[in-house]
């Protein structure tokens, strides 16, 4: 029992950083078709932030840099990812593929630029006094670090509902994703929203370099690693579905841990890309296909 | 003027052009730049010919079948392992242990895994077959689910990853993060003498022409319009009767094969094999290549690969983190501003030039003919 409890939380906690991740990209890549390559360098561009803000403010106030990374972070790397869009992007769409290319291509001048500023080495940042230590429920270790991507996940994740459900900005990007001819002849300025939208992706990523940096040390390749896990997320859960996304993160991260912990890393690894190519066999599409007319 | 009107080459190239730019290319890598070049340089050329193999698989998926293969090491890597561990085991002589088996103290005698690749008939064939299964697997599974775009461009991406933390995570029987190296002999060939390199390279010099000749063949006729046709438009060929998916598949196939063959010749030519050329990284910058070179014309897409390695290893060699720019921002060009690589722009050059001398010639040239199909637009149209 203290075993399927512990791997519950470390497939909760797995399947939280996953979605963090992956919230942006269902921003970018659901509903804008664009495969943001330099989202991992948003990702660590967020976890330089916190560095930075714990460097200049000192050691007495790591709390206080911590909490203030949050927002600066994601504006930090919604800008990063503005620019990239007014630059780069506005030229490709339509090419889906032509934008991985090309956003590859900047991830690869963000990170060498962050080798430059910050060093080759990585750089540890301290999590703040209150996030140390963990509480044990029913044998599970439930450390502090995790519980609190837990909860920021969760925020997000009500702010993103509310935000496209309530308010009219939210309103005008569904109707963007779901039909760009018809919102922008009904008075919506598409270019507009397609700039929110990225702006919104991409703060997400630099939020999930905040929360990444309670994991382990910094690095200028941080976010490659969890880039294609996230990207994987959005394909199983459906284009631009924050539901969908949800539930794939969970069932990834409780696949990965329960085959983890039965055998191997390397083996959930490969096991878990078997079972995401079996189930888009099954449902192609992911699991929640938003309807449309025409060809698939 | 009108007789230099005769030496270049027609936008619409003839047989007879194409066979001479052919000779050329064939007389500079198999006459040319062995006298030119010095050991050190030949072999280094040697191994960029290796990637031009994988590019060339890359130029067929991708510039002629539109599939973005993002995980083109996975196929590299299989092909470099099952000539590494070949190598290996006849580097240590019968009963004897490879090194890489010896430092983990699990193995008394070769592990089932290596066992069959003692023998080069197992080997050999198994670099360029286990790569095709492989693909023909992920293949099969995503084109029947017309699961395209960026979706396939994403899956090939993590089976690359997937690969290179299984082969990381074996550690005792793969050798972990640094790989196989110390090789000594590819065939009674010594890996390590300059004569013996010597012939390595002709043998992969040989090799790309073959392929390349092949590779051409195959797209100018009924498959290769078939492929472009399900590149461009892939339901409509759906509607006109053939099957999409199985087009699509031999060519991802065939570019598995030829980047496995590449990773058995990288292996002697350059003596190592290690997770650090496979990954997702390295994937993307073989695609970068092909991108750079000219996606949609074969012999550019393997130029590309030479080019791209030739200026990093100069450049580089002087300012390391220089490269890295460089790389970024050719790469952030290229695509945006000439989708055909400089393979197009020296098309595009050529015509340009073309055109004013068949005017001064008082002849206008007027293209009547569509273009032919390695010169033909980039997909646009790439379903997602």
């Amino acid at each position: 029992m203290d075993v399927i409890l512990n791997q519950l939380f470390v497939g909760l906690s797995i399947a939280s950083i996953l979605l963090l991740v992956a919230l942006g990209l269902t921003f970018t890549f659901g509903q804008m078709n664009v495969i943001n390559m330099a989202h991992g360098e948003f990702i660590m561009a967020g976890a330089y932030t916190t560095y930075v803000l714990q460097t200049a403010l000192g050691t007495g106030a790591i709390g206080l840099a911590f909490g203030l990374a949050l927002p600066l972070a994601f504006l930090v790397a919604g800008t990063l990812g503005l620019i990239l869009e007014f630059l780069v992007i506005r030229r490709l769409y339509g090419r889906p593929l032509d934008t991985l290319l090309v956003t590859w291509g900047v991830g690869l001048m963000l990170q060498q630029l962050a080798r430059d500023l910050f060093g080759a080495q990585n750089v540890n940042v301290d999590a703040p006094d209150f996030l140390n230590g963990g509480i044990t429920i029913a044998g599970a270790d439930l450390s502090y670090p995790r519980l609190f991507i837990i909860g920021v996940v969760v925020l997000v994740i009500v702010a993103i509902a509310m935000y496209m459900g309530r308010t009219p900005a939210g309103r005008r990007m569904r109707a963007v994703m779901q039909n760009r001819p018809l919102a922008s002849v009904s008075g919506v300025r598409t270019t507009r929203v397609d700039r929110t939208t990225f702006f919104i992706g991409s703060g997400l990523a630099g939020l999930a370099g905040v929360g990444i940096t309670l994991l382990g040390p910094v690095g200028p390749t941080l976010g490659l690693a969890y880039l294609i896990d996230a990207f994987l997320v959005v394909i199983v859960g459906g284009l631009g579905q924050l539901r969908g996304a949800i539930i794939a993160a969970l069932a990834l991260g409780m696949a990965n841990s329960f085959i983890e912990y039965n055998t191997s890393a390397s083996i959930a690894k490969g096991g878990v890309f078997l079972l995401i190519v079996l189930f888009l066999q099954w449902r192609p599409q992911g699991i929640v296909v938003q309807q449309r007319r025409g060809l698939a | 003027m009108s007789s230099l009107a005769k030496w270049l080459p027609s936008s619409t190239p003839k047989p007879s052009a194409f066979l001479v730019r052919f000779a050329l290319m064939a007389v500079t890598l198999l006459l040319i730049a062995p006298v030119v070049l010095s050991d050190f340089r030949l072999s280094l050329l040697a191994k960029f010919l290796c990637f031009a193999i994988i590019a060339l698989g890359i130029g067929l998926a991708w510039g002629q079948g539109g599939m973005l293969v993002l995980g083109q090491g996975l196929f590299f890597g299989l092909g470099g392992y099952c000539m590494g561990f070949h190598m290996k085991i006849v580097d240590a002589g019968p009963g004897n242990l490879p090194d890489i088996l010896t430092y983990s103290g699990q193995y008394d005698s070769l592990p089932w895994l290596w066992k069959p690749f003692a023998s080069a008939w197992f080997a050999v064939p198994m670099a360029i077959l286990l790569p095709m299964a492989i693909a023909a697997l992920l293949g099969a599974a995503v084109f029947r689910q017309r699961i395209r775009g960026a979706y396939f461009a994403i899956l090939s991406q993590a089976l690359a990853g997937a690969f290179v933390i299984v082969i990381v995570g074996n550690l005792s029987l793969t050798g972990g993060t640094n790989g196989l190296t110390n090789f000594q002999s590819f065939f009674g060939l010594s890996v390590i003498d300059p004569a013996d390199q010597r012939i390595l390279y002709f043998i992969v010099a040989i090799v790309l022409l073959a392929l390349f000749l092949l590779t051409r063949a195959l797209v100018l006729g009924r498959y290769g319009r078939l492929l472009i046709a399900a590149r461009d438009d892939e339901d409509r060929v759906r509607f006109l009767g053939y099957d999409p998916a199985r087009v699509k598949l031999v060519a991802y196939v065939l570019a598995a094969g030829m980047a496995g063959l590449a990773g058995a010749l990288f292996v002697p030519v350059v003596g190592i094999m290690a997770p650090a050329l496979l990954g997702i990284v390295p994937s993307v910058e073989m695609v970068i290549w092909v991108a750079l070179g000219g996606r949609t014309a074969l012999a550019w897409a393997a130029a590309g690969a030479v080019m791209v390695n030739w200026a990093r290893s100069s450049i580089s060699e002087q300012f390391p983190s220089g490269w890295l720019y460089l790389q970024g921002l050719l790469f952030v060009t290229v695509i945006l501003f000439l989708p055909k690589g400089v393979g197009g722009l020296v098309e595009n050059a050529r015509r340009f030039v073309g055109a004013r001398v068949s005017l001064e010639g008082g002849r206008p040239r007027v293209e009547k003919r569509p273009a032919p199909a390695a010169t033909s637009a980039p997909a646009t149209k790439d379903g997602l």
